[in-house]
């Protein structure tokens, strides 16, 4: 399995996601074996258990699978919506559309994926396709 | 499939049920009153504490839990089974209880568990802020979901959009428990509740409001397996099991590949298998309600409806004392109880109603019964099916 695009490298998926979004990159893996794109990042591809993955560059373009607003008190950041979001590729990931009042976002509603910045930390979240 | 079902179904049987500390233990440990719940089925089974040697326990927040169980109760297990699925745990022990007798390596199992999660210092709310560090999901986390009620509110969501469940439909599934919680006097919550007070209760994580939400309560529960050949000479009806399957298919919610359908499909058609019975066999269902979503999304995938038609199957008080199925006989984790891992607490219930023992809420000549469990979200799902004697 010392094949040069195994995962199992020193640094490893989970650290080079997010080691990318730091640097404005939205990436998934793909699996080479299958052809397959997986998300979350792992050494194995959940669908076929193959070692043989590779990043690619997300589209960023997606649709919303599910939502909700997480109701909370003003004190503690107010209401915030919760959603998974389908990628174009395939995949699904939880997020949050940004750009609509939390209950005003429904599912089926093309989004586009924007990397932010919160706490401190980069954190990918959604906007309605064809907004600003 | 066939010798699995030949050499399991019936092998082994519940001979003792026993809870403690439901609602607000106030003043007492976990281990304390898991310790009296324990002590409850094995002298209800007619037993003694020293007759015990196989062990399955759980814990929210102690990984080695079986280890203090044992030394607690003074017992030296033979085969100890720690396997934490959240709340669908004490169903699946189940399984491995009765392989374990059936094999000959122990001859009494106790399966148990207690939380003070209500009113102990180390609660609901700082087992939760531990967890993020000791179990940590790093594509979830900084979406701040409210887990695991957010995971629920997702599905409910996809559920309302796919099949045009409704609120109102979720909120019978509240008021239905809360009618057999009043005929139920270990109840938690029995005050009279409406459809309109579910809606109209405090929204949470919507769809769902604090009403569509299972309760925090402490307590504790235990039962007791025996090969089925020594369960008729012991102290109570035996119950025996028919079928038990467990099943999962996603750990985080943002992995579980369809919100509508969940991993009971499978657990079910195993359990159901090994049984030989079908859903129109069954007298009374106990499901997991930790969320109205759940009961509608049990009664489909394990067949008493068709996808898409729970609602419909819930509507006008169908699921309510007196409707088309007798389910959540107890009052559910929505108004009867719910310390945190529930499946326990459904597992007492059918094996009181294929007793008789249920008083009021007693469901008429029950011999057969379905206790379905869930697993922290929507993930770990493990099915029983229950008979008497005459089953067999």
């Amino acid at each position: 399995m010392a094949d040069s695009k195994s995962a199992f490298q020193a640094t490893g998926p989970e650290k080079v996601y997010f080691e990318a979004l730091k640097t404005g990159t939205f990436q998934i893996q793909r699996c080479n074996a299958c052809s397959k794109h997986i998300f979350y990042p792992r050494v194995l591809c959940a669908h076929c258990g193959s070692p043989d993955l590779s990043w690619v560059k997300a589209s960023g373009s997606g649709t919303v699978y599910s939502t909700t607003t997480t109701r909370r008190k003003p004190e503690a950041g107010g209401d915030l919506n919760v959603a998974l979001i389908d990628l174009k590729e395939g995949v699904r990931m939880m997020s949050r559309v940004d750009g609509l009042a939390p209950d005003h976002i429904r599912i089926g509603t093309a989004v586009t994926a924007r990397i932010i910045t919160e706490k401190e930390l980069p954190l990918l979240v959604f906007f309605p396709a064809g907004g600003r | 499939m066939s010798q699995v079902r030949d050499n399991l179904r019936g092998s082994a049987a519940i001979v003792g049920v026993g809870q403690a500390g439901l609602g607000e233990a106030h003043g007492r440990t976990e281990m304390e009153i898991l310790a009296e719940a324990a002590y409850k089925a094995v002298t209800d089974a007619g037993l003694r504490m020293s007759d015990i040697d196989g062990l399955c326990t759980a814990s929210v927040n102690a990984t080695m839990w079986g280890l203090p169980v044992s030394e607690y109760l003074g017992i030296r297990p033979k085969m100890v089974d720690n396997t934490m699925l959240g709340g669908s745990s004490f169903v699946s022990h189940m399984l491995p209880a009765a392989l374990a007798l059936n094999a000959g390596i122990c001859n009494a199992v106790l399966v148990c568990y207690g939380s003070t999660q209500r009113t102990g210092t180390f609660g609901r709310k700082e087992s939760g802020q531990a967890r993020r560090f000791l179990d940590p999901q790093p594509y979830e986390y900084p979406y701040e979901p409210m887990m695991p009620l957010s995971a629920y509110a997702l599905a409910a969501a996809r559920h309302m959009h796919q099949y045009g469940t409704t609120r109102e439909q979720l909120a019978e599934v509240a008021v239905a428990a809360r009618k057999w919680a009043q005929l139920n006097p270990e109840a938690f919550m029995r005050d009279a509740l409406s459809i309109e007070e579910v809606l109209k209760a405090r929204m949470v994580s919507d769809p769902l409001t604090v009403r569509d939400c299972c309760l925090i309560t402490d307590g504790a529960g235990a039962y007791v397996m025996v090969r089925s050949d020594r369960a008729k000479d012991l102290a109570k009806k035996p119950v025996f099991m028919l079928g038990n399957a467990s099943a999962t298919w996603h750990r985080q919610i943002s992995s579980m590949p369809d919100l509508t359908v969940t991993a009971a499909k499978e657990s079910g058609e195993r359990a159901f298998a090994m049984a030989g019975l079908t859903p129109r066999d069954i007298n009374v269902a106990e499901l997991y309600d930790a969320f109205t979503i759940n009961t509608i999304l049990f009664l489909e995938d394990l067949g008493f409806c068709k996808k898409g038609e729970g609602g419909a199957f819930v509507a006008n008080g169908g699921i309510a004392p007196g409707g088309r199925m007798a389910v959540n006989t107890n009052g559910g984790g929505l108004s009867c109880t719910h310390p945190g891992m529930y499946g326990m607490f459904i597992t007492i219930e059918a094996v009181r109603q294929l007793r008789g023992e249920c008083g009021e809420r007693q469901v008429e000549g029950a011999q057969t019964a379905v206790v379905h469990a869930n697993g922290s979200t929507l993930s770990a799902q493990a099915t029983a099916v229950l008979g008497t004697e005459a089953t067999l």
